[in-house]
């Protein structure tokens, strides 16, 4: 019988859509082996957060809620997610694939001397046991794993499992006591850059808009790129191409080694479809890709190919979109 | 001062990754090998701490089999001053290959440790999370603005992650890993190459360190990802626009 502690993820006490996923993906495990799932939030006024989490049938929610909680911190959080999964005597511990989980997971894990899978994106069930599946390769190999041991953590895709059903009533509440003195004082906060604009993360939008090579500069970026997003009222992403070039911030690659994503509609705009940019967003629903190149990589994953300069075709796309 | 550089060998990003037919392993006939391109940027962060700061020693570690050696003397072309080869067994998995870690570094005794934020394999990205933990020390990772402060004692960095650039500063000794644009690394250069060959490669086996590591992870079985099926080609915007409207209705 499965017992899963599921990490929830928060960015100053709003909830991050991708910790539902990893509760799915709990709730699947369930449904099929048995057994229950608490979810774990930390931080400091994350009641908001705290009540969305109590209404898809968590065994119990359990709030560590304390200003030395206040920023995530890997030292801290991984210490109290230790403490969490020996007292509820989890057997997997689940985040979100985000920079938050697996900053902070993979150290939780060690803690516990238990082995970790990265990026899962299938779990079946095998008797006693599971089997899961995971990519690797940039998206080149699909390998099937199992992992050994008592305790497993993971981290889930999101695109691979939908949110648990609502249930009606709420789980109730746990209050973790969090010894502030106990914990590790290693690494300390000092900020976080504003975030630009005010456009959602690609990785939770239902539309993506995406450079590359093909947009020659920031003002180009804002306008095409930007604009084209917020007429769909999306998100924008990259390829790595213009985070090389200055052009865009780490922070919106998509790709291997960027961001995940798996929107309803991604737009590729100038984008070759290198096999580090696909591993990012194949799992897409319907990719559209714009390229001057009419034998560019990114048509033959592409639902709808448009071959043209994209300095034209946006903005005539944005216009004709506003109709 | 010295800073430990762990160097994983990784199939080189260009090249195409293949299973054999029976889908039993990866196809390594032809396969081209390089320095993870993470470690490659740790490795020229240490360089560059070394040229603003003077002499420090830097050491490549590197876990694995004799093939690993082509990585190390990659480093040391790159100006690392000293190479370590672990003798273990192929595919050990993150926790393993971390227990391993935490012996190197009760015997290296570095100041901190620079590297990969992942490797581009495996793509599990816990090793230097893992080890942090183990030792008990504090990390920073997805690095991509690194300053060492108050003579070594902590370091300030900028990290990578999905809400933007966030900065801490972390207690020295750290384990301090790197995101892509910290840096670009130098190209190896001849009298590099050859300056190498000078260098001292060591080697050690696991069983030497005192260590006894298996790995939980099992790989079952690996296959081709499903492939998608090629769509249709628009041409015009209008038709475009009709598509997702009528079609997809995604929009
Ligand atoms: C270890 C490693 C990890 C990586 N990780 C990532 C990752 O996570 N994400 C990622 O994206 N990349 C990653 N890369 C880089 C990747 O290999 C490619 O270099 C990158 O994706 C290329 O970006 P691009 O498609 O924008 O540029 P290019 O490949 O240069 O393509 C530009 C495209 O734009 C088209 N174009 C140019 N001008 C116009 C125009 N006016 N109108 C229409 N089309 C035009 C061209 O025909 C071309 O197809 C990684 C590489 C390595 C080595
Ligand atoms: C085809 C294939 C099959 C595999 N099968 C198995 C299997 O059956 N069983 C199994 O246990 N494992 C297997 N593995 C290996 C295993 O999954 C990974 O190699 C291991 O988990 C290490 O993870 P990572 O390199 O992705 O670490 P990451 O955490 O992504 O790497 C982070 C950093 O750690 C350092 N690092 C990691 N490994 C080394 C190293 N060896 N030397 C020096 N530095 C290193 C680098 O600095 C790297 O940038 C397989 C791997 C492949 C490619």
């Amino acid at each position: 019988m499965a017992k899963i502690l599921v990490l929830a993820e928060h960015d100053e006490g709003q909830l991050k859509l991708a910790t539902l996923s990893a509760m799915g993906f709990a709730h699947e495990v369930c449904a099929d082996a048995g057994g229950s799932y608490d979810v774990l939030i930390l931080g400091e006024g994350i009641s908001a957060a705290v009540e969305l989490l109590r209404g898809y049938g968590a065994a119990s929610v359990l709030v560590a809620d304390h200003a030395a909680l206040k920023d995530p911190l890997a030292d801290k959080y991984a210490r109290v997610i230790d403490e969490v999964a020996r007292v509820q005597n989890a057997t997997m511990v689940v985040g979100a694939a985000s920079t938050f989980s697996k900053d902070v997971l993979p150290r939780a894990a060690a803690l516990l001397d238990a082995g970790m899978i990265s990026d899962v994106n299938d779990v079946r069930s095998d008797g006693n046991d599971f089997i899961f599946k995971r990519i690797m390769f940039a998206g080149n190999v699909i390998a099937t794993v199992k992992l050994d041991g008592a305790l497993k953590f993971l981290t889930v895709r999101s695109a691979a499992f939908a949110p648990p059903p609502k249930v009606a009533g709420t789980s109730p509440i746990t209050s973790v006591a969090v010894d502030a003195g106990k914990l590790p004082s290693q690494i300390e906060y000092v900020g976080r850059e504003a975030k630009v604009a005010g456009r959602p993360d690609s990785t939770e939008a239902r539309v993506v808009v995406s450079g590359g090579r093909a947009i020659k500069n920031a003002e180009d970026f804002e306008q095409l790129i930007g604009g084209l997003a917020d007429v769909l009222g999306g998100a924008v992403g990259s390829s790595r191409a213009l985070v090389d070039s200055g052009i865009t911030p780490n922070s919106l690659q998509v790709g291997q080694t960027g961001k995940i994503v798996a929107p309803d509609l991604y737009i590729a705009v100038g984008i070759s479809g290198a096999i580090q940019h696909m591993a990012g967003m194949k799992d897409t629903k319907v990719i559209v890709a714009i390229n001057k190149d009419a034998e560019a990589p990114i048509f033959e994953i592409a639902d709808y190919g448009l071959v043209g300069d994209v300095y034209q075709i946006v903005p005539e796309l944005m216009e004709k979109l506003k109709k | 001062m010295k800073i430990l550089v762990p160097l994983k060998r990784v199939p080189d990003p260009d090249t195409k990754i293949r299973l054999k037919t029976d889908g039993s392993s990866v196809d390594w006939d032809g396969v081209k090998f390089a320095i993870n391109p993470f470690d490659a940027i740790a490795l020229e962060e240490a360089l560059r701490i070394e040229e603003s700061q003077g002499e420090i020693d830097i050491v490549v570690v590197s876990i694995g089999g004799d093939e690993c050696t082509e990585q190390l003397r990659a480093g040391l072309a790159m100006a690392a001053d000293r190479a370590l080869l672990i003798r273990a067994e192929p595919d050990l998995d993150p926790l393993a290959i971390a227990k391993i870690f935490v012996a190197v570094y009760k015997l290296e005794k570095p100041d901190f440790v620079l590297m990969g934020k992942q490797a581009i394999d495996d793509d599990s990205n816990q090793v230097g999370q893992m080890l942090a933990a183990l030792l008990g020390i504090g990390q920073a990772t997805f690095v991509s603005k690194l300053e060492l402060l108050d003579n070594n004692t902590r370091a300030c960095c900028g990290r990578e992650t999905d809400a933007g650039i966030e900065t801490v500063v972390v207690k020295l000794p750290a384990i301090i890993t790197t995101d892509l644009r910290l840096n670009e690394p130098r190209y190896v250069s001849l009298p590099g190459i050859m300056k190498a060959k000078k260098k001292p490669l060591e080697e050690i086996t696991v069983a030497d360190l005192g260590v006894t590591v298996a790995s939980r992870t099992k790989v079952l079985a690996l296959e081709p990802p499903p492939k998608r099926k090629a769509g249709v080609r628009v041409k015009t915007v209008d038709e475009l626009v009709d598509k997702l409207k009528n079609e997809a209705k995604v929009i």
